[in-house]
């Protein structure tokens, strides 16, 4: 075990700041050896930290960075499975599987996650209405929990700690390895097809009739367009292209991958740079240069999937402030409160750039996993005097319609209202008093919100 | 934990009957439901006041304090902080004294800076230790603009609240990279039960101000606030006053 620091530690927002041990973990002996050394404030693993929250904070306690315990084990390609340390990224993964005809099955809009942390955090992607998220694609994986033991887990080996672990954001122990199932794909390129919709409705529509035509599928709506326009949006669906619908040059090395940052933000930027006059005529200009209708085109993964990985370290243009991502999801027979929480968002003044919206598939046993089938709204909202207030309300709107918020992403519900957000909670305690009675495993996320 | 924005989970009122910290409570509560920790001397009024915040929706505990007792604080912060962290904890135990008589009674002016400074600054060893090892934390301490320049008329509570001011601004110092912060708050005269009956000064305002004070420090995280706001101002004239004038002011 390499010596540990004591840092301030924050999310991808930038909020909420608390110090913390930071342990190097470099692989299953070190996390072990982390977890005899624990104090009283406990422990949780942390990836690459693209939690916007403080799901990888542990005030006052230890922080295990698993970003070192990052090599493969094994690969299988002819059954397209591969064995990997949790602490390896998706953008590793792609660098070192496209190239082999293998492509993760689930991916969020950026690739710099751990695997451990898309388990935790059970990610979905653009592709869940039709491939679920990604912990449905793990076949097992070995978990520390807090008698020191690791336990191999899956969906049919002990899956009540399985599900409590998938979307259990670190609280039932430290993911150690993981097999995957990858998703075998002929050529690097998405065959991308465009839609421009003038408003919500119309968005909706399309999507409930044709998006189980396409693998991927998201909409990117203007949350600042208000009246008649509110929610008109960009659509874009798609699926990996075969080897015959490349272009001849493609063709020549149908795999080709290449995933590195071309811009960083600078360190610091001034707070309020974003403001509604701002982030309106961009949105402007981003809704009129998209294609009203377009078909067929083809795109790399890069700018399909992760377009905001093209630029390093943007969460800083929020200012020293930060951000709070709000992400929801509405059953499906909630489509007005997703209309009403629309409204109130654009008309509140607080910019947000654009917003996404998609439609999920069903949801999973996982506990405490977000997706339910409905539709889901993630925006950025920089910190403003008034927000708790604002996002307060849209809990209730959510909450009404049966909804729920996103673990992954919100530092701020009220404690009473998660609760009803997750009916499950009280089996994922049980879970948790099982394998964990003494609550070794904790967090910032975890105190906050009494989980 | 307090959240990304500065909504907290815990609040510990250390002199819970106080009108400021009650004050405090209520307008959190008007916010959300959270943990209130009500540390004072079992009296009717703590009583009173646990009632009051269960039924604005607090879920309450409450801890025996008493400020004459040396051994009270050290008791008083592990058994408020035994059922989880402390978010934000509230100082806002003090007594104004009656200046004519703390002029000739020693007892009196010694017991008056037992309550106002000594216990105040175990209390915020004992919190600031409790916060130090939980990584987060905000104390706040209820201190008074009669501390920033101790004025004739009352200068034995002045200079309490002067050594209780001085104690927690350094304290905030010495804490800064541990994730605890202190806020002092410095008001002007607050219409309250420890003013009852005494006419009003310029620019006084009511506990309930100095809770909506307070609830915005702690958000925006300051270090230091008056209430009203232009006390600031006007301090900042008066602590450069020249003695010879000072001294002639009629307050």
């Amino acid at each position: 075990m390499a010596d540990p620091a004591t840092v301030p530690l924050t999310g991808w927002g930038r909020t909420a700041p608390t110090p913390a041990t930071v342990v190097p973990v470099r692989g299953p002996e070190d996390a072990g050896t982390a977890l005899a050394a624990r104090t009283q404030r406990g422990l949780v693993a942390r990836g690459l930290a693209r939690s916007y929250n403080d799901a990888a904070q542990n005030a006052g306690g230890l922080v295990l960075d698993m970003t070192a315990a990052d090599r493969v084990l094994d690969v299988d390609l002819a059954g397209a499975e591969i064995e990997v340390e949790a602490g390896i990224s998706l953008d590793r993964l792609m660098n070192l599987f496209v190239p082999m005809g293998l492509f993760v099955p689930v991916t969020p809009g950026t690739r710099y996650v751990t695997v451990g942390g898309a388990i935790a955090a059970d990610i979905h992607g653009k592709n869940h209405h039709v491939a679920g998220t990604f912990s449905q694609h793990v076949a097992w994986l070995d978990l520390l929990t807090a008698d020191g033991q690791v336990r191999r887990i899956g969906p049919d080996r002990d899956p009540d700690l399985f599900w409590a672990t998938a979307g259990g954001m670190g609280l039932t122990g430290v993911i150690l390895r993981v097999r995957l199932r990858m998703t075998p794909i002929e050529t690097s390129r998405l065959l991308v097809d465009t839609d421009r919709t003038p408003d919500l409705d119309s968005l909706m529509t399309l999507l409930t009739e044709t998006d189980h035509l396409y693998d991927y599928s998201v909409a990117w709506i203007d949350c600042v367009a208000t009246g008649a326009r509110m929610g008109r949006s960009v659509l874009t669906r798609g699926r990996f292209a075969r080897r015959d619908e490349l272009t001849e040059k493609q063709r020549a090395d149908p795999l080709r991958y290449s995933g590195a940052v071309r811009l960083s933000t600078p360190g610091v930027f001034p707070s309020g740079l974003l403001n509604q006059a701002t982030v309106a005529a961009f949105n402007e200009v981003w809704y009129r240069k998209s294609p009203r209708h377009k078909r067929d085109q083809l795109q790399t993964i890069g700018a399909f999937f992760h377009p905001l990985d093209g630029v390093g370290n943007w969460n800083r243009v929020y200012g020293p402030r930060g951000f709070v991502q709000y992400q929801f999801v509405v059953p499906h027979g909630g489509e007005d409160a997703m209309r009403r929480a629309l409204i109130r968002i654009s008309s509140s003044g607080h910019a947000s750039f654009l917003a996404v919206l998609k439609r999920f598939g069903e949801g999973n046993p996982g506990m405490l996993s977000f997706p339910v089938s409905g539709w889901t709204l993630a925006l950025d909202i920089p910190v403003v005097e008034g927000l708790a207030g604002l996002l307060d309300e849209l809990d209730e709107l959510v909450v009404g319609a049966g909804g729920r918020v996103y673990l992954a992403k919100d530092p701020r519900v009220r404690p009473d209202l998660f609760g009803q957000m997750y009916p499950r909670l009280e089996s994922f305690r049980d879970v948790r008093r099982r394998v964990d009675p003494e609550g070794v495993f904790t967090s910032d996320l975890a105190r906050r919100l009494s989980l | 934990m307090i959240d990304a924005l500065g909504s907290i989970g815990s609040l510990l009122l250390v002199g819970g009957t106080s009108d400021i910290a009650v004050a405090t409570a209520r307008r959190y509560l008007a916010e959300r439901p959270l943990r209130v920790v009500v540390a004072a001397r079992d009296t009717p009024r703590r009583a009173a006041v646990a009632d009051e915040l269960r039924g604005a929706g607090g879920q309450v505990e409450v801890v025996d304090f008493d400020a004459d007792d040396p051994a009270s604080p050290a008791g008083a912060v592990a058994a408020a902080t035994a059922n989880g962290d402390i978010d934000v904890a509230v100082v806002a135990f003090g007594q104004l004294g009656d200046a004519a008589r703390l002029r000739t009674d020693s007892v009196a002016a010694a017991h008056l800076a037992q309550v106002n400074f000594v216990a105040a600054v175990a209390v915020g060893t004992e919190l600031a230790g409790r916060m130090r090892t939980q990584g987060h934390g905000v104390i706040v301490a209820l201190s008074s603009v009669a501390g920033e320049r101790v004025r004739k008329t009352n200068y034995v509570y002045g200079s309490t609240k002067a050594g209780m001011d001085a104690f927690y601004s350094g304290l905030g110092d010495s804490l800064a990279g541990s994730g605890v912060s202190v806020l002092v708050v410095r008001p002007g005269f607050v219409r309250s039960k420890m003013t009852e009956g005494m006419p009003d000064a310029p620019l006084a305002t009511t506990p309930e101000v100095v809770a909506e004070a307070i609830v915005a420090g702690v958000r925006a995280r300051r270090h230091t606030i008056w209430v009203p706001g232009a006390l600031r101002w006007v301090m900042t004239g008066l602590r450069h006053t020249p003695r010879a004038i000072f001294r002639r002011l009629s307050f």
